[in-house]
């Protein structure tokens, strides 16, 4: 309902000029507005780090779809956040060579040095831990990626290098 | 004609059609879940799996999904290879490793295909001891439930919801195992045919949520073939009863009228049928205003000594069958006679009834609505007067996408694929109506103007099809549509209460040449045409002239019609007090029969049979569920016992319902079909007569003994070919008596295509109902007069809004739809809002002369110039007159309703389902 309610002014008030810019730069692109939808909440995403239900709301609008629709645009692709993240998204493989490569440990090793399990924030806001099915860098596995940064060959040292108590941020 | 080989059989089979479509048409049970015969295939559940060999020396075969295989000549098929079954059964397996083990306390058990096609597997052990995902299921309004764990993400829902029926709010939403149908956030459903969820649905996610409140399996209702009484679409719908109530209603299909679905208003409308309103015994009234409750026969006696040698009139109705108001008009004499429509309403109706009558086009049903390719909608917003026909007005603009289909070579069938193809193009659609209708989505066109101007809009679109020049581009532009089609249809109807927006359809619909031009009117209930063809030969009053002469008369009768719903307050207070005595026979309380002087306890539509003929024209039989409880009659027993009482030389000849079905159709050339409706009381099947009830019906004998131990008869039935019994066949019989679906094997709704003759065709038994009007060869005779009104600054043309919850009489007391319904509403355009300073929710002052209602904003996208809308049907806006001008003024001292006035049962909901705090507003 709150969609069908939103107005012109509704939207104005979430997304920002330069967000509708991004979006309206996509649409040039497409035959059907909904077709700019995956790029709107990348969009969106990019500046918040996630896309909150009036985000969504607001998108929809603007891209002259349901919310029933977006949403299940948005919740179809797991790199599109419907909940707050952290600062930075681990996402950690779990899938065959990784796995093979005894990811299982590394990843208690994260659990253990964070205090975080699979779909938690950190206390500090600083990191969000997700599986990932693969990253594409099977030969170096077991592999990561912290924020934008791939990381490979992990083992223990390594995380703990990583994420050094002071958490002064990542290195690659 | 093809053949196929399926396990060494030979089946012919349709070109065309899918291998599971031939399975099922040669009576083979292949499991399914996905597939529908309306929505047909996308291949995603993978149960229909079957083994296609190559050839005849090919011994392994693969595995091929029935829905998505198209039949070849020759083709070489196995249901029974090992590898099939096998498969089939992990399908299963699979599904049901998230299923819950909850059939017991789900209200889909028993009528459950997804038990079905479990058993028909042949999976039984559960090898999976893991965890089972569980779901927040979402509050989706008082009509539907929701129970997400139950999913087996068939996808047939959102097919359903969105791409059939044009619904937003509904979707899949995830991925894989956490897949979830629902909406973004909890709220009412706002498609107007949501309920077709709970059919569609091949398990119990979504349920009948008034239906659980008063539960019976299927196997326990008593069900009979019946009508909706809800509007004039005549869609063929199931009751099922128990314990004297009618618990819910399901669809009934009949290939040319409603096929698989229903409205919101037909499924959930009936709930007034168990209000305390009902009216149980007869009643004379006292002095002091009450009634007191008296046996049949002494009413039956009081109202003959007030009617013998006396001078009585009668008031029939749009809302009671043909033969009780044929009776009613007998035993008065037609002169005597109004048919009980308001006086400007019998004028439309009458028009509309003259017009099909004449006219070259045909009238058409809804199945032949769907096949339009060009539509044009005159004044009409379908979905609120005509909800079924607008349904069908919704594939009529996927024509375009069959016909690009068929261009590539792909099945109709092949769904997603089609719509994959065709995106948004759509066959052309016009609406010219005086504000937003629900189907503005799917037309090309849409065109805001006043009643009188859509007149002259359908007079100009008439004008240029005889290749007239016009000045109007719009016009111009729908008949070009209109002539470039090989189907075109035009919609129109009474909600504009504007004979002159009939008129001009008419015209239009005269001014096409093609053979297959349609022409469909919405009229308001259920029996509004069978009464308009029964007057049409102008014999019979009208209210007013009624009202007249109600002073020089000593008795008037009123069957099953609340007046004050059809003349001003002032004119209808004058018929019934002016010294008359009044007998109203009718089912509830209303303002009519508070000021009667005698009550007749009429039997419901669901305690009683008659005969309602359509807006196609369709005349169709409906049964009683169950035998009226407690002295409740059939207004047609009531005026024939009367009529018997009272030594009335023709009728009291008469003795069954036959006999006057027989009269009635002597009575009218226009009735002559009625004897072919449907079989008579003396019909049997293989010596039984039809049973109501399913073979497993339990408690029959007991389910009373907590009130007594005694083990009554059965009701006899002495009217009709149907028993209140489990004995006998429900098997192919005439489609007019079948009062459920059920198969061996084949619990649920999908049993169907057992009786259907083949896949979405007629049932074996045929289509019931026959055409009473047919099309003529001279054309209609139009008056193309167009009124021309002037407005003075600060005044609006009122339109009539007409509602599908809301506005009809019966169904506005069902406790769901009154909340659905709101409250009575004035409905303005952005910019009279803007000026007034008012928002949705705030108060109106609406004055007509000097009548002034106080009612509720809403804001239209789009209305016409000096516009605006009002509930009509509502008791708030009973005052307001369609067509009168009106100016407004801002309520200062509204109350704007708080969400627990629309949400009740949200709230109740959330105290039920909650999660965990105390945190409700």
């Amino acid at each position: 309902m709150s969609n069908a309610k939103m107005i012109q002014s509704d939207i104005s008030s979430v997304l920002t000029r330069q967000e509708m810019a991004e979006i309206d730069h996509e649409l040039e692109h497409i035959p059907y507005k909904s077709g700019a939808a995956i790029d709107a909440l990348k969009i969106v995403q990019a500046g918040r780090g996630w896309v909150s239900d009036e985000s969504l709301q607001a998108i929809a609008k603007y891209l002259d779809m349901s919310s029933e629709e977006l949403e299940g645009v948005a919740t179809f692709y797991n790199l599109i956040y419907r909940r707050p993240v952290g600062e930075k998204v681990i996402l950690f493989c779990d899938s065959v060579s990784c796995w093979i490569g005894g990811c299982d440990s590394i990843k208690q090793t994260i659990s253990d040095t964070l205090g975080v399990d699979y779909g938690e924030t950190t206390d500090d806001n600083r990191y969000t831990l997700l599986p990932v099915p693969c990253l594409g860098a099977c030969d170096r596995a077991p592999v990561m990626m912290v924020g934008d940064d791939l990381i490979t060959h992990l083992d223990d040292n390594k995380i703990s290098e990583i994420f050094s108590s002071n958490k002064s941020g990542v290195q690659s | 004609m093809p053949m196929i080989y399926v396990d060494g059989q030979e089946i012919e089979v349709k070109k065309g059609e899918n291998i599971l479509e031939a399975c099922l048409n040669a009576g083979l049970d292949l499991p399914y879940f996905c597939w529908h015969p309306a929505m047909g295939s996308i291949g995603s559940c993978r149960q229909c799996a079957l083994v296609q060999y190559q050839n005849e020396e090919d011994t392994r075969g693969r595995i091929v999904m029935g829905c998505m295989t198209p039949v070849s000549e020759g083709a070489r098929f196995s249901l029974k290879a090992e590898n099939a079954t096998q498969f089939r059964e992990a399908v299963v397996e699979s599904l049901m490793l998230n299923h819950p083990h909850d059939c017991p306390v789900c209200a889909e058990g028993g009528e459950c295909h997804l038990q079905d096609m479990t058993v028909m597997v042949g999976h039984r052990d559960r090898r999976y001891t893991g965890k089972k995902n569980t779901y927040r299921n979402q509050y989706l309004g008082p009509l539907i439930h929701h129970e997400m764990n139950r999913c087996i993400a068939c996808y047939r829902c959102e097919r359903y919801y969105r791409d059939y029926a044009g619904g937003k709010d509904l979707g899949a939403q995830a991925s894989h195992d956490h897949l979830y149908f629902g909406r973004h956030e909890e709220g009412v459903l706002e498609s107007e045919f949501s309920g077709n969820l709970v059919e569609v649905c091949p398990t119990g996610v979504f349920t009948d949520k008034p239906f659980l409140k008063q539960y019976s399996r299927k196997w326990d209702l008593q069900s009979a073939p019946s009508i909706c009484q809800g509007c004039a679409v005549g869609c063929n719908i199931a009751p099922g009863e128990r314990y004297g109530k009618v618990k819910r209603v399901h669809n009934r299909y009949n290939d040319e009228v409603n096929g698989y679905f229903l409205c919101d208003r037909g499924r959930f409308g009936s709930g007034y049928l168990n209000s305390d309103l009902r009216l149980d015994y007869a009643g004379i009234k006292n002095p002091d205003g009450s009634f007191f409750a008296v046996h049949q026969q002494q009413a039956l006696d009081t109202a003959a000594g007030w009617m013998t040698g006396k001078k009585v009139v009668a008031i029939g109705s749009p809302r009671a069958s043909l033969e009780a108001n044929y009776l009613l008009r007998e035993l008065v004499g037609p002169k005597n006679f109004a048919p009980g429509f308001s006086d400007h309403e019998a004028d439309l109706i009458g028009g509309i009834a003259t017009i099909l009558q004449s006219t070259k086009s045909i009238n058409p049903s809804i199945k032949q609505i769907e096949t339009a390719d060009a539509v044009l909608i005159l004044g009409e917003d379908v979905t609120n007067t005509a909800p079924r026909v607008a349904l069908a007005l919704r594939q009529s603009v996927r024509n375009k996408a069959f016909e690009l289909a068929e261009q590539m070579g792909l099945p109709a069938w092949q769904d997603a694929a089609v719509r994959n193809l065709a995106q948004d193009q759509r066959s052309p659609m016009t609406i010219v109506s005086a504000m937003d209708t629900r189907l503005d989505d799917v037309a090309s066109t849409c065109v805001s103007l006043a009643p009188d101007d859509i007149a002259a809009f359908g007079h100009a679109v008439a004008a240029a099809l005889a290749g007239e020049t016009t000045d109007n581009a719009e016009a111009d532009a729908a008949a070009q549509m209109l002539k470039a089609a090989k189907n075109p249809l035009i919609v129109s109807g009474s909600s504009m209460a504007h004979q002159g927006v009939i008129n001009s359809a008419a015209a239009v619909a005269d001014a096409l040449s093609q053979a297959k031009t349609m022409l469909s009117f919405c009229v308001p209930e259920c029996n509004s045409l069978g009464l308009a063809l029964m007057v049409a030969d102008g014999s019979s009053s009208s209210l007013k002239a009624l009202a007249k002469r109600a002073v020089k008369v000593d008795a008037l009768i009123v069957l099953e019609n609340d007046l004050y719903r059809r003349g001003d307050k002032e004119l209808i207070d004058q018929l019934l007090a002016s010294g008359t005595k009044v007998i109203t026979l009718d089912m509830y309380e209303n303002g009519t029969l508070d000021q009667s002087d005698l009550v007749m306890a009429a039997a419901s539509y669901a305690e009683s049979q008659g005969t309602l003929v359509s807006s196609e024209g369709r005349a169709q039989r409906f049964y009683p569920v169950h035998s009226p409880a407690a002295e409740r009659l059939p207004s047609w027993q009531w005026l024939l016992r009367l009529a018997k009482v009272v030594e009335h030389k023709k009728l009291s000849k008469l003795e069954h319902f036959d006999q006057i079905v027989a009269a009635c159709a002597k009575s009218s050339p226009l009735f002559a079909g009625l004897v072919d409706v449907a079989p008579l009381n003396s019909f049997r099947d293989r010596g039984s007569k039809i049973p109501r009830q399913t073979h497993r019906y339990s408690g029959r004998t007991a389910m009373n003994s907590g009130v007594s131990v005694h083990e009554p008869q059965q009701p006899k039935d002495h009217e009709s070919p149907l028993s209140y019994s489990m004995e006998g066949l429900n098997r192919d019989q005439p489609a007019s008596l079948t009062p459920f679906v059920w198969a061996p094997g084949w619990n649920s709704n999908q049993s169907l295509q057992k009786f259907q003759s083949e896949v979405d065709g007629p049932l074996k038994g045929g289509s019931s109902g026959v055409r009473l009007i047919s099309s003529s060869q001279t054309g209609a005779e139009i008056s193309s007069q167009v009124n021309e009104v002037t407005l003075k600054p600060h005044q609006w043309h009122l339109v009539p809004m007409e509602q599908i919850h809301g506005s009809d009489e019966l169904s506005a007391h069902t406790d769901e739809i009154a909340e659905l319904a709101g409250r009575g509403f004035i409905a303005i355009g952005e910019k009279v809002a803007e000026k007034l300073a008012v928002t949705e929710g705030d108060g109106l002052l609406v004055k007509q002369g000097d009548v002034q209602s106080s009612l509720e904003v809403r804001i239209l996208s789009r209305v016409a110039k000096n516009c605006i809308g009002y509930s009509a049907g509502y008791s708030e806006t009973r005052e307001l007159t369609a067509g009168s001008l009106v100016s407004l003024e801002v309520d200062k001292a509204w109350q704007r309703s708080g969400p627990e006035m629309i949400a009740s049962d949200k709230a109740a909901f959330q105290q039920v389902i909650g999660d965990g705090g105390a945190s409700n507003v």
